[in-house]
């Protein structure tokens, strides 16, 4: 579950006043909104990233508000994948379980259940300068499964990829959102993205959230 | 579509040719000049004296007790002053390049002023300031080896920084908030995620604070003196050799400096400076 409580925040020209969401555990959570409404903004408030100036942050049930990024335990997929330039993706795959002092088989064992979940086993000895586009977002997206977090974050994670490739990682995140029901909240610009994945949808516009019908049917 | 007015015709290969002609022509005529000031190094040393001169003169400069105590000096102070750089830049640069605090600008300010300080100046600065410090630490210091040292990492460091800085700056922030919701704390995010990315830059940075230390001479003389068989290094060889008339000695050491600083050079772009805006 994830919860924003009337956050007031300002920065500069930017600001959001008394902004409330609820994403329900499990739910499939789109956000959209125009360049600038502060969707990524919600992001990093919610990784900890940021800190609202008031109102409450809460991450399944727990009031997460100024608790440090590491404490929050959600995975987090930015835009272009930020994968770790200097590591394989084995590495990157494993990384948050080393963090955790999960033992070498363990952590060999999760890295192939999730390599393989996201179709990425052949690519495990690569760096990330050899990877498509594809490729790196199914790095990213499984380096943030990796310590089976409460809840996912995905800022765009579709939006600098071709259309087959698009489709392609559209179908696994509906499966590994079947798979391990982790709560997601999706922010996207992509109205197709938001209708085929979301099981709820949420528009962001003059720093409040509206509700979005997502049944296809006009605005 | 429209035609165009005039007569105008489109730009021909022969424009684009001489374009390009005319920057060779400018990068060309620098090459050349260090080119041609090494080459007569070479030849003045080779030349001034009877065939078989160019070796005798380096073997006399090897045997020379003086100028091997300040070969040896050399290449340790400029090695204390380049590590000693390297641990101040990697913080300064990292707060400078992540941070913007109080102040910040201020300082990013300061920082600068070693670079365009005229070096007797920083010198004479040095030994100002400690004027002001206990006797025992002055003693300890000025005209002594110590103050080799912290002559050339006063200015190497600057240098350093400014290098560490750029390199954070050339790496995603991202990455080090995506290793923090990942678990790390921001200094094991540093550790493991930043500063391994950072890596060609920390030898950036050692390299080129290495060859300024050896480029060192202003504060040097000012600050640490130039006492052959103690302060003496071979920046200041060159000087002594040539303040009692002895020239080709003189060059010969410049050479030896030469050599040392292309090394370093090669050194520097072969650990990938490639993306590094010196």
């Amino acid at each position: 579950m994830i919860k924003l409580e009337n956050i007031h925040m300002k920065q500069g020209a930017f600001e959001l006043r008394d902004l409330t969401l609820e994403v329900p555990q499990g739910a499939y959570a789109v956000l959209m909104g125009a360049s600038g409404a502060g969707k990524t903004t919600l992001i990093e408030l919610l990784c900890g990233l940021r800190f609202p100036q008031r109102g409450r942050v809460i991450i399944g049930g727990r009031d997460m508000t100024h608790a440090v990024p590491a404490a929050r335990e959600v995975g987090y997929v930015p835009q272009d994948g930020a994968l770790f330039k200097t590591m394989t993706v084995r590495e990157q795959l494993g990384f948050a379980l080393d963090l955790r002092h999960v033992a070498g088989d363990d952590v060999a064992l999760r890295v192939r259940e999730i390599a393989e979940m996201l179709d990425i086993a052949h690519l495990l000895d690569r760096y990330p300068s050899g990877l498509s586009g594809g490729e790196r977002q199914r790095t990213a997206l499984g380096r943030a499964l990796s310590f089976r977090p409460k809840v996912l974050l995905l800022d765009e994670p579709l939006c600098a990829l071709d259309d087959e490739t698009r489709e392609r990682i559209m179908n696994l995140l509906r499966q590994v959102q079947q798979q391990m029901g982790v709560t997601t909240l999706h922010v996207t610009h992509n109205r197709q993205e938001a209708e085929e994945l979301g099981t709820m949808g949420m528009k962001i516009a003059e720093g409040k959230i509206i509700p979005l019908d997502l049944s296809g049917g006009n605005e | 579509m429209e035609r165009p007015r005039s007569a105008w015709k489109p730009p021909g290969k022969g424009a684009d040719r001489l374009f390009i002609a005319g920057m060779a022509i400018m990068l060309g005529a620098y090459t050349l000049l260090i080119l041609l000031m090494l080459v007569a190094d070479f030849a003045y040393v080779g030349g001034v004296a009877d065939e078989g001169a160019f070796l005798t003169s380096f073997v006399k400069a090897f045997k020379s007790p003086e100028i091997r105590s300040a070969m040896t000096l050399t290449m340790i102070s400029c090695t204390l002053a380049a590590i000693l750089s390297v641990w101040v830049a990697v913080p300064a640069g990292y707060l400078l390049s992540r941070c913007t605090f109080r102040g910040s600008r201020f300082i990013d300010a300061l920082l600068d002023i070693p670079i365009v300080l005229p070096p007797l100046v920083v010198g004479l600065s040095l030994l100002i300031l400690f004027q002001f410090l206990p006797v025992a630490v002055r003693e300890a210091v000025v005209y002594e080896r110590p103050a080799v040292v912290l002559a050339q990492f006063a200015v190497s460091c600057a240098f350093a920084v400014r290098i560490m800085r750029a390199a954070f700056d050339q790496i995603d922030e991202r990455c080090a908030l995506v290793a923090q919701t990942l678990g790390c704390s921001r200094q094991q995010a540093f550790l493991r995620v930043e500063l391994p990315e950072a890596w060609p830059g920390v030898l950036t940075a050692a390299t080129i604070a290495w060859a300024r230390a050896l480029g060192e001479f202003g504060p040097l003389l000012i600050f640490a003196g130039a006492t052959r068989n103690k302060t003496e290094v071979l920046s200041t060889t060159v000087f002594l050799e040539l303040s009692i008339g002895d020239l080709s000695a003189a060059v010969t050491v410049s050479l030896i400096m030469v050599a040392a600083a292309i090394a370093v050079v090669m050194t520097a772009r072969t650990w990938g400076s490639r993306n590094m805006n010196l």
